[in-house]
């Protein structure tokens, strides 16, 4: 078993590295982890102190980025906000895997009855349109950076319970499970120990994928002044103030967008190339 | 073909009955009760009036009993009356909302086709080219760029720096003096940017359905043999390979009609187009519960039977599907 794993990943590895979209998708991620984790070092500014005498000054050598409305340091504020768009994606897509997982698990094992009504309950959930779910919710409690996370994980697992699913009903088929049933293993053990590793190679896409998604509808949140609040700073919260001074700021928009662009860019070539890694249909 | 028809018509009451679930679930997770939302803004209300205002409302009934009443009513296509100072029936709102966003949406969702069907054939066509790469790229830009900034770029853009273009609202000061031609130019051009900025996200998504639709099309039998045979190259693609390969857009489409309905919070917002996106927000935002119910609800039960009329259509246009179920 140790020798089939080591293998896999091998193979998976070698055909990863080979996708240079996917690589540099990769070092953009690490990247920003590193940023987000050095924050506190690379700022030049502190990312809340004002500063009246440099109100919406141009990107120049001592503010690359330029200043806001209140003379803060926007490079600064856009460090600071990676932080919150990794948190925001991780703990999003977090709890959007596991109820996933665990639905499709359990409907593509037990099937039957258990299986028609969480994939009816599947079919309905998909029926609202996401966003406004997820300001419905959010208005309705208070806007706060865990209901954010909260709320996009709890409106975004459906997919990867398809997915899931999907893998475990051809899983449950196999051989090695009909043994481990043989001797006596209970369906706990079969689902978690037996089926679970073997379905998750594809959850890595959908979750990658979803990084990308949770980050895009936390800024688009926060633009609209009901994600991430001020003095906070986020992606989407810079581009709010970007919006009101457009006339004479165009850097408060373009950079913080411009961060967005990259990081979603990112996650998808991230996505994209296990992906590619994984499906033994595609060649090269 | 009939029994499969009886089979998801009958499907859709359960899922009705649990989309109703869902909304009035949502809506009654708030922590405090939406009077106390009117109550807060006016210290001068008293016990009797907060008690009066429950009870108009019917909020000191039980929550079963105010889902019964609220799916009694839904049924009758009564939506209740706004929270809103002008306390309009939420339906009357929606309709005056309704055709600004379905048109809108409507020229944006020809547009995403029209285009993405001809790129998507190109970087089919033209696999592993330059050609073809280059419209990846543009694809997974496509794919990360925020709306929302796009609008902001767009803004200023031909907005601020050129001055084509106006940034807000549908129409200009004083355009109920102008002149038909006049009135219509002036639509036009406040449309193009809203336009532009809806069609473009959904733009890269389907095109790249549309490039690996046709690919997988193209490494089809038949199409071997239609080139086996001396067929034109043209006549290959856009005879024989195109009808298959437009096939899966037809689900597509069906899942284009809940945006088509509850057009883009974000766009109606930066755009200020009083369309159903901005009444669904601004309800949100003041805790207007009847409204957001109500968009909740059709929305999602306009998107169920838009999946239904996809798969329908579906299985009358692909003969393999139609004799299988």
């Amino acid at each position: 078993m140790a020798f089939k794993h080591s293998y896999f990943h091998a193979v998976f590895w070698q055909r990863f590295k080979r996708n240079q979209l996917a690589m540099a998708g990769a070092c953009v991620v690490a990247a920003l982890f590193l940023i987000s984790l050095l924050a506190q070092v690379i700022a030049p500014y502190e990312p809340n102190s004002i500063n009246a005498w440099q109100v919406l000054s141009p990107p120049s050598w001592q503010h690359w980025f330029g200043t806001d409305e209140l003379g803060r340091d926007v490079l600064s504020r856009v460090i600071f906000g990676a932080r919150i768009s990794l948190k925001v994606g991780f703990v999003a897509v977090g709890i959007a895997v596991s109820i996933g997982t665990v639905v499709g698990l359990i409907s593509g094992y037990y099937s039957g009855v258990v299986d028609a009504v969480m994939m009816r309950f599947v079919d309905i959930m998909l029926c609202f349109p996401a966003f406004f779910l997820i300001l419905a919710v959010i208005t309705v409690r208070e806007p706060s950076i865990w209901n954010i996370m909260i709320v996009i994980g709890l409106t975004g697992w459906m997919g990867v319970a398809r997915l899931v699913r999907a893998e475990t009903l051809s899983i449950r088929e196999m051989d090695y499970i009909l043994a481990a049933r043989c001797i006596g293993c209970s369906d706990a053990r079969i689902i978690f120990r037996h089926i679970l590793p073997n379905a998750i190679s594809p959850v890595l896409v959908s979750a990658s994928l979803g990084v990308a998604g949770a980050i895009l509808t936390e800024s688009a949140l926060s633009f609209l002044g009901i994600g991430v609040l001020p003095p906070t700073p986020s992606w989407g919260n810079i581009l709010t103030s970007g919006k009101d001074y457009i006339e004479f700021a165009w850097w408060l928009s373009l950079f913080p967008g411009l961060s967005i662009l990259l990081t979603v860019l990112a996650y998808n070539l991230l996505g994209e190339g296990i992906r590619d890694a994984l499906d033994p249909r595609v060649k090269r | 073909m009939a029994s499969y028809l009886i089979k998801r018509i009958l499907m859709l009451f359960p899922l009705m009955l649990g989309i109703t679930l869902i909304t009035f679930t949502v809506i009654h997770l708030a922590p405090g009760e939406p009077v106390e939302m009117q109550m807060a803004m006016n210290p001068k209300v008293g016990k009797d009036a907060r008690e009066r205002l429950r009870k108009f409302y019917g909020l000191d009934k039980p929550l079963s009993e105010q889902y019964v009443t609220w799916v009694g009513k839904l049924v009758r296509l009564d939506l209740g009356r706004s929270f809103s100072p002008d306390n309009r029936p939420v339906l009357d709102k929606i309709r005056e909302r309704l055709p600004v966003t379905l048109s809108l949406n409507i020229i944006a969702l020809l547009l995403e086709f029209g285009l993405a069907i001809p790129i998507g054939i190109m970087a089919a066509t033209h696999r592993d080219t330059w050609l073809d790469k280059g419209i990846t790229v543009f694809v997974f830009v496509g794919f990360a760029v925020p709306t929302f900034w796009l609008a902001l770029l767009l803004m200023y853009l031909f907005g601020v720096k050129l001055n084509w273009l106006p940034i807000s609202g549908l129409h200009s000061l004083g355009s109920d003096n102008f002149g038909v031609l006049h009135y219509l130019w002036d639509l036009a051009k406040h449309l193009v940017m809203p336009i532009m900025v809806a069609s473009f996200g959904s733009l890269a998504g389907l095109s790249r359905y549309m490039r690996s639709s046709m690919l997988n099309v193209i490494g089809q039998d038949y199409i071997t043999t239609a080139r086996a045979k001396g067929l034109s190259e043209r006549t290959v693609i856009y005879k024989h390979a195109l009808r298959n390969a437009l096939l899966p857009l037809i689900t597509l489409l069906g899942f284009s009609i809940p945006g088509l309905i509850g057009g883009s919070v974000i766009f109606e917002t930066i755009f200020a187009i009083p369309g159903m996106g901005q009444l669904f927000y601004q309800g949100a935002m003041s805790r207007d519960y009847p409204v957001v119910m109500g968009i909740l609800v059709i929305g999602a039960l306009l998107t169920l039977v838009g999946n239904l009329v996809a798969d329908v259509t579906y299985a009358l246009a692909d003969p393999r599907i139609r004799q299988g179920g």
